[in-house]
């Protein structure tokens, strides 16, 4: 389902020109889990941000259901990640204006797939029905980033990406999150590639791949 | 290594010093414009015989003997003689006054000079010309000249005399007799305030000469303190306006140190030192924006001067010097204005500092319940003050009391406006399921404490635009269409005696194109302590078509024909309290004149009260009075070709025969000139406003990549974005905007309605003019909009990576 082919990315700093990524070449298969990872700085969420269409690409493909996203503009990116993806990061994965019901739906709603059972089953299997009516800073980290979950995973995406969803929760927090979230993964059937930084949880996905020297290994 | 903040985030920096010197300089230059003036009224008063005193004049006020001025010293009446005319100094003519330094009135002197030992001098020969500094500098004279006058004669040695007023040569009354050519004469005669026996005036003088109370006119200060509150209010205003700015960009300066002062604080730097240092860095600040302020209010007091000069002198007959002179004071109070300005609008954050803990605290609130905590606490005060408002619009009666209205009226509509604010965002919210929009209203709240003293500069600033340019537009209305009722005759003339004037009758006459002539008459007297004009005007259409009358009996003007009826202005009805039907006396020679009151008439920015009757009773009760002035109704078209022919014939200048365009042209200008001050500070204040916005909006666009970067994550583009953010600051914007409309009307109001009644005397129909309110609706949007460009540029041009980093950076 996702395809990279010879990704290759480098960024410019003050003196020299750095390559991050040296011809990347990776595939997701559908209802497939994997594990990205790699030592601080190999360029994880180089990668992640390329698939995710967040940043261009300096050569190579990126090939989502069999559409080239490399060199779309701007605006067919957003739509992409919008009608395809769901998203999660670290932190600030949620809209702070908004509350818990809200933040839900929002992706679900813009894109127009909004299924009430769907968020429903999803807000049960998260645990966050008492939760619906609060503000994300009156959440802690662990409820924020399972909200991030249901949030990316109520569009029924194709691929979830996800850079490091629990590096700010504890052990515990942060097993019981990924393990709802291979969860639902495992019930909509889409892709899913994570970045982590811990072997532990590396080893509950599917497959692992490792970034090294600008390569996958 | 504090300062080194400011290097990283020039724009901060440069934010807070154009907010400081704006203030300062919006505040201190209004200041030079009072200080300015005020000096300029005490030199005026303190000319001799400046009219603040009583004084006897000849009958047609013309030159008397001398001689009488002994008969009255004899019979105990404390008068000092004065000579006045005019010179001519190197082709220009000069006032020259002749005075009695001995028996000058000490309140009718500015004698500091003259009595310091220089009586002598003053008086014996040569003798001595004082002269203000001004007038010397203007005549290219230097102190000690004797310049010639005419002919063969040469005025004493000039003495500089800086209290003096300008304009006017002041020489001792035996040397003046010479110089004018006027041996024994004097012109008149003043009174002191001295309290003693005197005979009757006629028994003195017979009818030769009549008392002349002190004129209302001369007291300056009294009459344009109005003004010069007004102008002070606003410097006030644009000084709070700039103190926002100052507010937000101090407190964001201070939000993005804290880290930085934990951490010292943390590597065991005292408390103490700390805030030391913030205080000092402040001050340093503060002196800095203060002086380049009080250099920008230097100029801008120096452009607005001759605006200023010029109303003064129209409304009040003022006159104050065109060239600035800024005293020491006024640079020492417009330092300390701005420092204290700076800490005033730093307390917020000091206070934090000081109390500042050593771990950063966990956010007990939500946004939603501390906002709400905030805007109850906001609209209870708002609420109590508007209360005040209301109690002392109730209550108070004075013109400081319009003010204190006026200003907890500004205040209390700018606390309540989050409040306002966040009820109309919420309500939006709840309107509404797509989700775009619900951010839309959500985030638009979420975004109000840090907008709220932005939106309240605007607010402030909108409406007093809309107050202030209400009121000027209703006056000008008003005035214009009063003006026209005033000056109904096409040709307005003054001969230069009684004879004249009756020749004059007769030479119109026969004349065709002379519709009618329309004698009047005025004469002085007091009123319950106050001097009052009594006009006397012919019973014609002319008058019963267009006097301006605000209220009147049905039967008026057959009333005031018959001689026992007036009208009464505006102003003096109010001083004395006195409605149409009343009944008042009027102080004549043949005993009480009893008047009814069956009208009263609008007689806009004359600070005399005055009495309108009928001429012929008029000169019926006052034989004396000279019946000179007359009024002519002719065609238009007829005006120019009849002015020259009665120029020609009798030798009339333009001083005592105008026609009414140019009269009314004259005063309308003036009148132009009057509010070009106002206007010019209007547009100060609403540029300051937008400034505020403009930081203040900056300074969000800093702290919101972690609330747009989701969003963007999720699938807007930065485009869609930033149209969004426009939107929305332009839709906080003209709710503000709407909501200064009324607020704006309301100050309108009681500047009508309150300070100008308590101010002039006069009350103008309030009018509300649709298409002004919705031009400065258009600049409000249009300032907001290019307020919230920047911000938006920025976000549009954000690099990606910028925005990626929001979620990868470990904070
Ligand atoms: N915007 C940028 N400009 C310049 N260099 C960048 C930029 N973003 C990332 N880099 C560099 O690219 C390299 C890869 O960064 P990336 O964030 O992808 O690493 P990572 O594997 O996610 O590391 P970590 O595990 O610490 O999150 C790093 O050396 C980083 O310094
Ligand atoms: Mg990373």
């Amino acid at each position: 389902m996702l395809t990279v082919r010879h990704l290759t990315k480098s960024y410019r700093s003050a003196q020299e020109q750095v390559a991050v990524l040296r011809g990347v070449d990776l595939d997701v298969a559908a209802g497939e889990s994997v594990a990205l990872t790699g030592e601080s700085g190999s360029g994880k969420s180089t990668l992640l941000h390329l698939i995710a269409g967040l940043d261009q690409a300096d050569g190579g493909d990126i090939t989502l259901e069999n559409v080239v996203t490399t060199g779309l503009p701007d605006a067919a990116r957003a739509a992409l990640r919008r009608d395809r993806l769901g998203l999660v990061f670290q932190q600030f994965n949620l809209i702070p204006s908004l509350n818990v019901a809200d933040n839900l739906a929002f992706q679900s709603r813009i894109a127009g797939r909004h299924d009430a059972v769907w968020q429903d089953e999803l807000v049960e299997r998260l645990g966050l029905a008492a939760l619906l009516k609060r503000y994300p800073e009156q959440l802690s980290g662990g409820q924020q980033q399972r909200v991030a979950i249901g949030r990316a995973l109520a569009s029924k995406p194709l691929l979830l990406l996800a850079d490091e969803p629990t590096g700010n929760l504890d052990e515990e927090t942060a097993d019981s999150v990924l393990s709802l979230a291979r969860d639902l993964v495992a019930r909509t059937g889409c892709g899913f590639l994570m970045v982590t930084h811990s072997a532990r949880l590396a080893a509950t996905l599917d497959r692992q791949v490792q970034l090294h020297a600008g390569l996958i290994r | 290594m504090l300062l080194s903040h400011w290097r990283r985030h020039p724009m901060q920096l440069a934010t807070l010093l154009v907010g400081l010197i704006a203030a300062t300089a919006l505040w201190s230059g209004v200041q030079a414009l009072n200080q300015q003036a005020r000096a300029s009224y005490d030199r005026a008063a303190a000319t001799f015989g400046g009219a603040r005193t009583a004084m006897l004049v000849g009958r047609d006020r013309a030159a008397v003997s001398q001689d009488l001025f002994v008969d009255l010293r004899r019979a105990g009446w404390p008068v000092s003689p004065m000579l006045e005319g005019r010179v001519p100094i190197g082709g220009r003519t000069i006032r020259l006054l002749g005075i009695e330094p001995v028996t000058l009135p000490v309140e009718a002197s500015a004698t500091a000079e003259v009595g310091k030992g220089g009586v002598q001098a003053f008086i014996t020969p040569p003798g001595q010309t004082l002269i203000s500094p001004e007038t010397l500098a203007d005549l290219g004279l230097m102190e000690g000249a004797t310049p010639a006058i005419g002919d063969a004669l040469k005025l004493p040695p000039l003495r500089v005399q800086p209290q003096l007023v300008q304009g006017v040569l002041v020489v001792d009354i035996g040397i003046a007799q010479t110089l004018l050519k006027m041996p024994g004469q004097i012109s008149r005669l003043l009174i002191g305030k001295a309290n003693g026996p005197r005979a009757p005036l006629e028994q003195v003088t017979g009818n030769q000469l009549r008392q002349v109370e002190p004129d209302a006119e001369t007291d300056l200060e009294r009459l344009t303190d109005s003004f010069h509150l007004n102008l002070t209010a606003f410097g006030l205003l644009s000084f709070v306006v700039g103190l926002f700015i100052v507010n937000s960009a101090i407190g964001l300066g201070f939000e993005q140190r804290l880290p930085m002062l934990r951490t010292l604080r943390a590597c065991g730097v005292s408390a103490r030192l700390l805030n030391t240092v913030l205080l000092v860095e402040l001050v340093s600040i503060a002196v800095v924006a203060g002086l380049i302020g009080l250099v920008c209010g230097y100029f801008i007091a120096a452009s607005l001067l001759p605006d200023v000069a010029a109303s003064l002198r129209g409304l009040y007959g003022a006159t104050i010097p065109g060239q600035l002179t800024p005293k020491p004071e006024w640079w020492l109070a417009g330092l300390a204005i701005s420092v204290l300005g700076a800490l005033a609008a730093a307390t917020s954050s000091l206070l934090k500092a000081v109390r500042l803990p050593l771990l950063a605290a966990a956010q007990p609130y939500a946004w939603q319940q501390a906002q709400s905590r905030w805007l109850t606490l906001q609209g209870a005060l708002a609420a109590i003050v508007l209360t005040g408002a209301a109690g002392v619009l109730l209550l108070g009666d004075s013109l400081i009391a319009g003010f204190v209205v006026l200003a907890a009226l500004l205040i209390g509509a700018a606390l309540a406006l989050p409040v306002i604010l966040g009820l109309v965002l919420a309500l939006g919210e709840r309107s509404t399921r797509r989700p775009l929009t619900k951010w839309f209203w959500a985030d638009s709240r979420l975004q109000l404490s840090g907008l709220s003293l932005a939106l309240m500069a605007l607010l402030l600033a909108l409406a007093v635009n809309v107050g202030v340019g209400t009121m000027v537009e209703s006056f000008s209305r008003t005035f214009t269409g009063w003006l026209d009722g005033r000056l109904a005759a096409e040709i307005y003339l003054n001969a230069s005696s009684e004879q004249q004037a009756v020749e004059i009758k007769r030479w119109l006459k026969p004349r065709p194109e002379v519709k009618a002539v329309l004698p009047g008459s005025r004469t002085d007297v007091q009123l319950s302590g106050l001097p009052v004009e009594v006009l006397g005007f012919a019973d014609h259409a002319t008058y019963r078509q267009q006097w301006p009358l605000l209220e009147a009996t049905s039967d008026a003007w057959d009333r005031v024909r018959s001689g026992d009826a007036a009208f009464i202005s505006e102003q003096l009805s109010r001083r004395l309290k006195l409605g149409v039907g009343d009944r008042l006396e009027v102080p004549a020679l043949s005993g009480n004149w009893q008047l009814q009151i069956v009208g009263i008439y609008a007689d806009y920015g004359n600070p005399k009260g005055q009495l309108g009757v009928n001429i012929d009773a008029l000169v019926n009760r006052f034989p004396a009075i000279s019946q000179t002035r007359m009024g002519l109704r002719v065609q238009p078209a007829d005006v120019p070709a009849l002015i020259a022919a009665i120029q020609q014939q009798f030798g009339l200048d333009g001083r005592n025969l105008a026609d009414q365009a140019t009269v009314k042209a004259e005063s309308l200008r003036i009148f132009n000139r009057t509010f070009a001050v106002t206007a010019a500070l209007n547009a100060f204040t609403l540029g300051v406003a937008g400034v505020a916005l403009l930081t203040s909006l900056l300074t969000l666009s800093n702290s919101r990549l972690p609330q747009l970067a989701p969003l963007w994550a999720i699938g807007i583009t930065r485009r869609r974005l930033a149209g969004i953010e426009l939107l929305k600051t332009l839709s906080v914007a003209l709710i503000t905007a709407l909501l200064a409309l009324p607020l704006g009307l309301a100050v309108a109001w009681c500047l009508i309605a309150v300070v100008n009644v308590k101010a002039f005397g006069w009350r103008l129909p309030f009018n509300v003019f649709p298409l002004q309110l919705i031009q400065l609706l258009g600049v409000a949007m249009l300032a907001s909009l290019l307020a919230a460009l920047l911000p938006i540029v920025k976000l549009l041009r954000m690099q990606p990576a910028k925005l990626v980093k929001v979620f990868a950076d470990e904070r």
